[in-house]
């Protein structure tokens, strides 16, 4: 039964890694993939801004939380889902996880760079200014220079073979990184104690307050996914024109 | 002395010797270290009591962008001259070598920066108590970024304009030495206890000791294709 088991993770594994069969199946999956990020998406913010109640504190300036969160979870999973490929991608050397590596880095800075918006949008209202040098947001911005890093070293290289495995190379070395680069930077942060009130606080939301969040964070984990194979399939088909199935495409 | 046995010592030996006879790799970035310190009082105020606030982070990002300028000549020259093949085909493991590229690396620019500090550190007034601090903060700490800038290097080693994309892939890894080791020096200014913090940055240091010659050497075998 195990050997079936495995035979079957192999011959899947095998299949998955054919750029091809990735176009043609994510080519199924997008529009049921469209229709639930969409559907999740508007659900969670007519709920979150329409019906949840307002906060204590903040009045109706804490909504924007419903978009700040999501973007702050995936952009730091993004990192992980760019080192995870990088990885897969140099063990078993899987061309479509170079792709997908490749993919995650712009779609990460642009969610690092939303998170720092609209947490700057949200500071404006409850700590008064723009910018603070919080823990949370100075590790977010070094996060921001990480993808900037690897989207930079990607566009440098002529060889693409040799982009690809710079890049995990470089991520795998900035996800060593990523936990001593936070706990030197909340240690830092305690070190130096600015007088700043925080406000947020994710353990004592209501729960009112939560279900509408949980919706939109879901909705954006399916936002993600639909934009990372959108994003794939445009670097298969930049990557693989030379093929003839490609070229069947545009016929 | 059999050339193998001794492959280790031997690039070393002859980085620091090319180094001595050419007298630029040691002299240009202590002088970038020299001259961006001096921008600090003309930028900022020449006031004692100002200075001495602002000095042990000024030293230390002075120091970094130095170490970082330095970086992007640890492998390119041997590429140039084709020496750097050699060493990747050599029987011998890789890290080790790149590890004595690295050491190299770091006698010729970490270390004359660590001994320049204290007079930098005079001249930016700097209290009394932080210079012991700021000389041990520097040595693990430029060594940490020579470490970790091997990699950033090996990476873009074949690029013909790698310079400015090498500091920008390599310079946020090196938050937390910078954490770590501008804070050991304001905490002793300060009147606090500063070796728990140079005890984290030597962790930090090992850790990178440990890791940053395989993840270096495997960087050098996929940078040298361009």
């Amino acid at each position: 039964m195990w050997q079936s088991i495995l035979k079957f993770i192999q011959k899947w594994f095998h299949r998955f890694g054919s750029p091809r069969w990735f176009y043609q199946t994510t080519g199924k999956w997008l529009p049921y993939l469209a229709v639930i990020s969409v559907g999740l998406l508007v659900l969670g913010s007519i709920w979150g801004l329409g019906f949840a109640p307002q906060d204590a504190r903040q009045g109706n300036s804490y909504r924007i939380i419903f978009i700040h969160v999501p973007i702050s979870v995936l952009a730091m999973i993004g990192y992980y889902v760019m080192a995870a490929a990088g990885a897969v991608a140099l063990i078993w050397k899987i061309k479509i996880a170079n792709m997908v590596m490749v993919s995650a880095a712009p779609l990460g800075a642009a969610l690092t760079f939303l998170a720092l918006l609209t947490g700057s949008i949200w500071g404006k209202p409850t700590w008064g200014t723009y910018w603070v040098w919080d823990a949370r947001i100075t590790s977010m911005l070094i996060l921001f220079f990480l993808y900037l890093g690897v989207i930079a070293l990607n566009q440098a290289f002529t060889s693409r073979d040799t982009a690809y495995k710079a890049c995990a190379i470089l991520s795998l070395v900035g996800t060593v990184n990523i936990p001593i680069i936070y706990k030197s930077v909340d240690w830092w942060y305690t070190l130096h104690q600015p007088a700043t009130i925080k406000l947020t606080g994710a353990s004592s939301i209501h729960p009112d307050m939560l279900k509408p969040l949980i919706v939109m964070i879901l909705g954006f984990y399916c936002f993600y996914a639909l934009v990372l194979m959108l994003n794939t399939r445009t670097e298969i088909l930049a990557r693989e024109w030379r093929s003839s199935w490609v070229r069947g495409l545009s016929q | 002395m059999h050339p193998t046995n001794n492959s280790h010592t031997g690039i070393l030996q002859r980085d620091l010797l090319v180094a001595i006879r050419q007298g630029s790799d040691f002299l240009n970035p202590l002088l970038f270290f020299v001259m961006t310190t001096t921008l600090v009082p003309l930028a900022v105020s020449p006031s004692p009591s100002q200075l001495a606030v602002i000095a042990p982070g000024m030293i230390w990002i002075t120091a970094l962008l130095a170490t970082l300028l330095a970086l992007d000549g640890i492998f390119k020259d041997d590429l140039a001259d084709g020496s750097l093949l050699q060493i990747i085909l050599s029987p011998k493991s890789l890290w080790s070598l790149v590890l004595a590229k690295v050491i190299a690396h770091w006698l010729k620019t970490g270390l004359p920066i660590t001994l320049m500090a204290p007079l930098l550190g005079m001249m930016l007034s700097l209290p009394g108590e932080g210079y012991i601090p700021l000389v041990t903060g520097l040595a693990v700490g430029t060594a940490c970024f020579s470490l970790i800038g091997a990699v950033g290097a090996a990476l873009t080693v074949a690029l013909q304009r790698g310079g400015v994309l090498l500091s920008l892939v390599v310079m946020p890894l090196y938050f937390p030495v910078l954490i770590f080791g501008a804070s050991s020096v304001q905490r002793a200014v300060q009147g606090l206890e500063y070796l728990p913090v140079l005890a984290m940055l030597g962790a930090f240091f090992t850790f990178t000791l440990l890791t940053g010659p395989f993840a270096a050497a495997a960087a050098l075998r996929v940078g040298i294709n361009g």
